[in-house]
């Protein structure tokens, strides 16, 4: 075989791909470590003065410390909404895949209907209101547990589908409850899938903006993604503090992807193979 | 143990386990969708809804910046979807091949998917400034008067799409790579033999037999980009003037006016678009797979 073609294709793509995906990335770290001024101009010189920590104080400490509050209730919303998200979808996906009922085909509509269609967005703050869960943390949780079910229960059908029954089976015999059988028998057996869906689920949860614009409007309800915006408009003159922002708004998806790439390649396709 | 003896054997598989997931969706997701249809015909300040025909809906469509933001859906849609499904096939196809440093490639290529799409809209917003921004900064160096991307009305819509592209083609390529895993060797092996050019393979081979994965990232880019408001909101608000304005984003701007009937309107008419194309397609699409 020739040797050298690889190469210079590799090369080429290589160099494309670097400019092409790398170069976003490249000028927000720049831009996050320069002087105001500097930054204004917007372009690619280096900055005479390295100002990471400078900048990453003055973005914390803005608007009286408000990324901090974001990144807690952020953290809040995504760790509850995941946790119940998991376990309800595991417990749909388990049944509608062991057992042949005339509620599968009811379960089956939704699951379509839910990924496909997009939430009427005021009647469910009227609704939200009249329950009183409207601007409230956990009206936002229970939300994100409604839109992202669709998409949990999937995986976790055609995941339980490669389960042998015997296992169930042997748990009954032995006298073990449904949902005995369900929580100790065969969700351990499940792990792969709750990963796959954990860390997918966060991310998407963790990068919603839509939602919490829609129903968690509000100073001390702020999010991760809705700073951003909302520095969008303050820091127009202060571009190095945005992409600070920016920046710090990245990291998380970053450690996560360096950790759990397979499971998200494993989840992306999957979910979407099926979809 | 002792649990075995009772006389009614139930099955070991509750209907119950369907219920709080049900409860959660039902009342959350399906109860508002259902009720929009109500409220789209009403005149509603969130207390009181004043019955009013179909007045909401006339009003969509006889305001030419509502009706604007119709036609953008549609064409944002058929673009970013048209684009990822290409681009994603052709990346995949590299990405397959055996080149150097592709596990960095594909990493490369991918993690734009997982990062914020307000991010990523504040970063390009910067990067497409029609003087300063690095990308017209660029194509001046090299004697190209680079365009208004996002202040032009002809164009922001269409450089919107662009960075969709560039931040969602990672998954149409991931979901390739997995179709094209999937085709057996042999039938490249056997058309080698028989002295069958690379295109040929492509066009006969890799084309027919990576048709799932196809369907797969048309119809989810499609249903995305139906749907699609952070980015174009992160970018130009809709804007200038209405040019860039699709119905999620009127369905926003709606609402913020207090217009709570005629918003909802437009959250009806996006099921009706979403419908309209996604189920005929779906069927269509399934009509050459074998069902499950």
């Amino acid at each position: 075989m020739r040797r050298t073609r690889p190469v210079v294709v590799g090369g080429i793509s290589l160099a494309v791909a670097a400019i092409i995906f790398i170069v976003p990335f490249f000028f927000i770290f720049l831009q996050a470590v320069k002087s105001r001024s500097e930054a204004s101009r917007l372009n690619f010189d280096l900055p005479k003065e390295w100002l990471l920590w400078d900048n990453f104080l003055a973005v914390v400490e803005a608007r009286n410390y408000q990324l901090l509050l974001a990144y807690f209730n952020s953290t809040l919303i995504t760790v509850f909404s995941v946790t119940i998200l998991v376990v309800l979808s595991a417990m749909v996906g388990y049944v509608m895949q062991r057992r042949r009922s005339r509620w599968n085909g009811v379960a089956q509509v939704a699951v379509l209907i839910g990924l496909m269609m997009p939430p009427a967005v005021v009647p469910t703050i009227g609704l939200l209101q009249s329950i009183g869960l409207f601007k409230t943390m956990t009206g936002m949780v229970l939300i994100q547990v409604a839109y992202n079910l669709s998409f949990s229960t999937l995986l976790y059908r055609s995941f339980i589908g490669t389960i042998p029954r015997d296992l169930d089976g042997a748990a009954l015999i032995d006298g073990a409850k449904p949902w005995q059988i369900f929580f100790r028998v065969v969700m351990p057996l499940l792990k792969p899938v709750t990963v796959t869906n954990i860390v997918v689920q966060s991310i998407a949860i963790f990068n919603d903006f839509t939602n919490p614009l829609y129903y968690l409007p509000g100073k001390e309800n702020v999010t991760v993604q809705l700073t951003l915006y909302n520095f969008q408009s303050m820091y127009t003159s202060q571009y190095n503090l945005l992409f600070m922002n920016i920046l710090l708004v990245t990291i998380p998806p970053l450690i996560v992807f360096i950790f759990f790439n397979r499971q998200i390649v494993a989840g992306m396709t999957a979910g979407g193979v099926k979809g | 143990m002792v649990e075995a003896q009772r006389p009614k054997r139930k099955s070991p598989y509750p209907l119950w386990f369907f219920l709080p997931a049900a409860i959660i969706y039902g009342v959350l997701f399906l109860v508002p969708t259902a009720t929009s249809f109500w409220y789209s015909l009403t005149r509603w300040d969130l207390m009181t809804a004043e019955y009013i025909g179909l007045e909401n809906f006339r009003q969509f469509f006889s305001e030419p910046f509502l009706v604007q933001g119709l036609i953008n859906t549609l064409i944002y849609a058929v673009m970013t979807s048209g684009l990822k499904t290409i681009f994603g096939l052709l990346l995949a196809v590299l990405l397959t091949s055996n080149l150097i440093a592709r596990g960095f490639l594909r990493t490369v290529v991918f993690f734009p998917v997982l990062v914020s799409t307000i991010g990523i809209g504040i970063t390009f917003t910067v990067m497409m400034h029609p003087t300063r921004g690095i990308i017209n900064v660029a194509l001046e160096a090299i004697g190209i008067d680079g365009p208004g991307w996002l202040t032009d009305p002809a164009l922001a819509l269409f450089s919107v799409a662009l960075v969709d592209l560039w931040k969602g083609v990672g998954l149409a390529t991931l979901i390739f790579i997995a179709g094209l895993a999937a085709i057996s060797p042999d039938y490249y092996e056997a058309s080698r033999i028989d002295g069958a050019t690379r295109m040929q393979q492509f066009r006969r081979i890799t084309l027919p037999l990576v048709w799932p994965a196809t369907v797969t990232v048309i119809t989810l880019s499609l249903i995305g980009g139906l749907r699609s408001f952070d980015l174009i909101w992160a970018m130009t608000k809709g804007g200038p003037g209405f040019s860039s304005d699709v119905v999620a984003s009127v369905i926003y701007k709606q609402y913020q006016a207090g217009f709570y009937g005629l918003s909802t309107a437009g959250n009806v008419i996006l099921f009706g678009l979403i419908a309209v194309i996604m189920v005929p397609l779906t069927v269509m699409f399934n009509r050459r797979e074998v069902e499950q």
